[in-house]
């Protein structure tokens, strides 16, 4: 082993508030129960292993892949929106060259996937993936269109709320994020039991983008803006 | 004191996690990276393969498993030189490979070098391992070591797992096939592999 400089003054990762994140069972959601460790986990020190991670370059976009409605021949059918919003890590700071990978359900509520049985009609000009990397300030931004809600089989006549999936890489492998970003106003959110799964109501309501004016572009589409928080080195060294 | 200030004193809370549902494949494929490390990667090659089992020992199907290791010589991926993972060859250190119809991935990668643990000491070579999945709001977080690897009876990490859950956390050779390794992970029972809260 050679010195490595980031395990000088090795410093840990904040932990999540109680609540604030969901826990791994959550009877609502059925697919929680078989799937949940059930053993007590073991707390993890922050190694140099747990604060590195992998480091992203522009190189690995392809040029269409932030917009979403020009990965094919035509324009996927559908409400046209722009989303938007900033990667921060929790103390504030902008986390740059963040790779985020989004994917999501057609207008009609569909995915492109063989495993979606749903009886929408699949769109031809709609795959429902796409990429960005943030910018310095920590920012980023995909066009796409409004998914539509679904039905799936966790309780009788659950829908799913529309929703984009987003996957995020931050500064290390800790800072790993999956999480779903929601529309305001969905009157499917109470009943949702992926989305209930926070038991912190404010925790809860930042997955649900905000509407933003600004990010709306006249006779074309409208904005929605959401920031989302990584974990992050603390600032100051902490005792090992 | 603008908002700003006030933030970074204070700091913000983490954003919620929620699964990946059954329909990741649409958005993780692009970069599924099962060969970690290519032939022209220095290093012991090996394979880690394994299978994914739910609490009724039925495999799972529809999971994702990604890795994260040092080289050959214990180094992390530099920021300011490292490859980007899929864009290209070298070693980034990062793999994410999905389960198939039965429940099984693999992993082609390199044996890590060891790296230096919490107050100092050497940990014994080891992957760190994220598992997402369908019916889990939050992904889990454990590591596998490799049989008869150096230090594995004093790694700092190993040494706080109780003394019998530790077997589920390292990796068995295969009979007649040198350079691979079977890990599987059970997410619940009388085997379940130990998870770490990260």
């Amino acid at each position: 082993m050679a010195h490595d400089p980031r395990s000088a003054g090795l410093t840990g990762l904040r932990r999540p508030s109680a609540g604030a994140q969901p826990e791994y069972l959550y009877p609502p959601y059925a697919s929680s129960i078989k799937r949940a460790p059930t053993r007590p986990l073991i707390l993890l020190p922050h190694t140099l292993a747990e604060v590195t991670g992998p480091v992203f370059g522009y190189d690995a976009l392809g040029p269409t892949d932030n917009d979403l409605t020009r990965q094919h021949s035509e324009e996927p059918l559908g409400e046209r929106i722009f989303v938007s919003g900033r990667v921060l890590d929790v103390y504030n700071r902008p986390v740059r060259r963040a790779l985020i990978e989004i994917w999501q359900a057609n207008s009609a509520g569909r995915y492109h996937h063989k495993g979606d049985t749903h009886n929408a009609p699949l769109d031809p000009n709609f795959t429902g993936y796409g990429r960005v990397l943030t910018d310095d300030e920590g920012r980023y931004a995909f066009t796409t269109i409004k998914p539509g809600a679904y039905p799936w089989g966790n309780h009788h006549n659950a829908w799913r709320p529309q929703h984009i999936h987003f996957s995020l890489f931050g500064a290390g492998i800790l800072s790993r994020l999956v999480t779903q970003m929601y529309f305001p106003g969905d009157p499917l959110l109470r009943d949702d039991a992926i989305y209930q799964s926070i038991r912190d109501e404010r925790a809860r309501e930042r997955l649900i983008a905000r509407f933003d004016w600004p990010t709306t572009i006249p006779m074309t589409g409208l904005g929605y803006t959401f920031d989302i928080v990584l974990r992050g080195r603390d600032a100051t060294p902490m005792e090992q | 004191m603008s908002q700003d200030d006030q933030d970074a004193l204070d700091g913000l809370e983490m954003t919620g996690s929620q699964t990946v549902g059954p329909f990741f494949r649409i958005g993780l494929e692009p970069l599924f990276l099962p060969v970690v490390a290519g032939p022209e990667v220095r290093g012991e090659h090996v394979t880690m393969r394994g299978r994914v089992l739910d609490g009724d020992g039925q495999p799972v199907p529809d999971a994702v498993i990604e890795t994260w290791q040092a080289d050959a010589d214990g180094h992390y991926a530099d920021p300011a030189s490292a490859p980007t993972p899929g864009a290209g060859t070298g070693f980034t250190g990062f793999g994410r490979a999905p389960t198939d119809d039965e429940g099984r991935f693999s992993l082609a990668t390199i044996l890590p070098g060891r790296v230096a643990g919490p107050d100092g000491a050497l940990q014994a070579p080891h992957l760190v391992a994220l598992v997402f999945m369908r019916g889990l709001l939050r992904h889990l977080v454990t590591r596998v070591y490799f049989p008869a690897g150096p230090g594995l009876a004093d790694d700092p990490v190993l040494a706080l797992v109780p003394a019998e859950r530790r077997a589920t956390l390292i990796a068995r050779p295969v009979a007649g096939e040198p350079g691979v390794f079977e890990w599987d992970i059970h997410l619940q029972g009388a085997d379940e592999t130990v998870f770490f809260d990260a």
